[in-house]
């Protein structure tokens, strides 16, 4: 059987690769990010609402989807691409911020718009809303970066007979300059070999250090 | 040859009960965990109760948080009853929960600081039953428990797995009370499903485990027919107005079941305005309008990782009674579409029934669930 080799995005601090090139920016962590919005996308301005997490997954899926042939987002809602992304640090960076503003009662200012990030499944609402995607949204969190056990969990998205093809993720985030994601599409004939379709994803993760 | 997944056992622990069946029996007689709290009204679970329960059980007291040790609780009984051998690589751990530890981001209380980490978290539950295979949290909102138990439905269905152990649980605290106060979704009087005069949501505490098992034909007891997940593409805070997920979700749990064979759709409810009326809306759409509707909000709160599971447990004892649960807290129909909810409980004689939840981020989830033999 053939290798099977899927085209992705990866985005760090410092580096934002679409399928093997590199993307040019000047600026590194949360900055860079808008940099490459304003670069590469440009027409969804509530980018810039979007906490650390959502603005990574958002930023890659969009790269991702543009590089595997989309002209621009669906005029049409669709079920039959899901959302499933995975991570170890969740909604952490929210967290962190939205604790910050209720740490002190004294200076005691909880805001709706960093709370509803406080949930990391968020970043896959974006997405959908972004492409008009009616189908599954899911967000799974592990101990690790785990091929295999990533790999397991995509093909089980196929159970679902609606979904025919799974934008798949990782994406995690500690603090607002520090993150980390990979983005691909993995279709139902490359979810049929779950061993072919984990040794896939660990190709992407060797190629991005995670 | 197609496997097919059962529930094999179950276990509640909430302010209402340590128990499944004390929990039913007090839910069945009209009693509600919620009471008023600094003016707030929320079901939370009593600490003390909890540690001596810990005690019991021999869970050393300072190695587990308070949302671990409710996990725990909920797990140990569900677990021995099921009879299965937790530590064997056939076994799946799954964890449903919104934000697990994050209390500890307030005040660590000694714990390393890792262990906010929703898998480091799970790892501690795991470990306890000795289990080496990563565990799966699952954290999808409001959706999580549904999601949870649809996933572990599919993992057993691919016969990497035999048993799984499918926790919901969220703990409450300043992060999330004052979070949803900031939103202006929370009622401080008990919350009203359905009802014209709702005005919000009541948060509450309540960890729940299924046991599920993978068959090779069709057996005597619960089985999990088909769930589905679907995003309304709308909005990450406010639901669908069209109620699409939810609509999308229950037409395709639909197609393994005909509406006059369900029992009931046990709904989210959450007495917010805006939730209710959308799920109205899909319960319509869908045709359900004349299956009777029940929610659990009005004697738990809203219990995010949890309720997915626990309402789905409190679901199966209700059909095994031929029981529709009451909805506590609803007098007056109040919404745009009427639905089959009632003040009081009923019979039935139906032996299917469907879980719906929806939550922030957009999604929504329909699970379909049959009592066999």
């Amino acid at each position: 059987m053939e290798d099977l080799k899927l085209k992705y995005v990866y985005i760090d601090r410092q580096h934002a690769c679409v399928d093997g090139v590199m993307l040019e920016h000047e600026s590194q962590g949360g900055a860079m990010l808008s940099e490459l919005y304003r670069a590469h996308i440009g027409d969804w301005p509530k980018f810039f609402k979007m906490d650390t997490l959502s603005k990574v997954g958002f930023l890659a899926s969009d790269l991702l989807l543009k590089a595997i042939g989309r002209e621009k987002p669906g005029e049409e809602y669709t079920s039959d691409c899901a959302v499933v992304l995975f991570g170890t640090t969740a909604s952490l960076c929210a967290d962190r911020n939205y604790q910050e503003t209720i740490q002190d009662a004294d200076n005691y200012y909880p805001s709706p718009a960093l709370f509803v990030y406080t949930l990391p499944n968020i970043v896959t609402g974006e997405i959908a809303i972004r492409n008009r995607f009616r189908g599954e949204t899911s967000f799974y969190v592990v101990e690790k970066a785990d091929a295999a056990q990533m790999a397991f969990h995509l093909a089980c998205a196929f159970d679902d007979d609606v979904t025919a093809g799974v934008l798949a993720g990782w994406v995690d985030s500690r603090h607002n300059d520090d993150f980390q994601a990979f983005f691909t599409m993995v279709t139902r004939d490359d979810a049929k070999y779950t061993d072919r379709l984990a040794a896939a994803i660990q190709t992407i993760m060797d190629n991005s250090n995670i | 040859m197609e496997r097919i997944v059962q529930c094999i056992a179950d276990n509640v622990v909430s302010p209402l009960g340590l128990d499944s069946a004390s929990n039913y029996d007090s839910v069945k007689s009209g009693k509600s965990g919620l009471k008023r709290y600094d003016g707030i009204a929320m079901s939370l679970m009593d600490r003390e109760l909890v540690e001596s329960a810990c005690l019991e059980n021999g869970i050393p007291a300072a190695r587990f948080t308070f949302f671990e040790k409710m996990v725990l609780l909920s797990c140990i009984k569900a677990v021995r009853d099921s009879g299965i051998d937790p530590s064997s690589d056939r076994v799946l751990f799954v964890l449903s929960t919104t934000k697990g530890n994050v209390s500890l981001l307030g005040n660590t209380a000694g714990f390393p600081e890792e262990r906010v980490l929703l898998g480091v978290a799970a790892r501690q539950i795991s470990d306890w039953f000795g289990n080496k295979n990563s565990p799966l949290v699952v954290c999808n909102a409001c959706i999580s428990g549904v999601c949870a138990q649809i996933e572990a439905m599919r993992a057993l269905m691919s016969g990497r797995y035999d048993y799984a152990v499918v926790t919901g649980a969220d703990e409450q605290s300043p992060f999330i009370i004052s979070g949803f106060k900031s939103f202006k979704a929370v009622s401080n009087d008990f919350c009203r499903p359905f009802d014209s005069d709702r005005r919000g949501l009541n948060l509450g505490e309540c960890a729940a485990t299924v046991v599920l098992k993978a068959a090779d034909s069709v057996q005597d007891g619960w089985q999990l027919l088909n769930g589905a997940i679907r995003n309304d593409a709308n909005h990450i805070s406010g639901p669908s107005r069209t109620g699409e997920g939810s609509y999308l979700a229950l037409m395709e749990v639909l197609r393994n079941c005909t509406p006059h064979h369900l029992a009931f759709v046990n709904v989210h409810g959450t007495a917010t305005a805006y939730n209710d009326e959308m799920e109205s809306i899909a319960l319509f759409r869908a045709g359900l309008t004349d299956v009777p509707v029940t929610g659990l909000k009005g004697c738990y709160g809203h219990t995010m990782g949890a309720a997915g599971i626990m309402e789905s447990i409190l679901s199966m004892y209700a059909v095994m009674d031929h029981t529709v649960l009451a909805t506590r807290g609803f007098a007056q129909q109040g919404t745009t579409y009427p639905v089959a909810v009632s003040p009081v409980n009923r019979t039935t004689d139906r032996r299917q029934f469907i879980k719906l939840l929806s939550g922030f981020g957009g999604c929504n989830a329909a699970l379909l669930y049959r009592l066999n033999g």
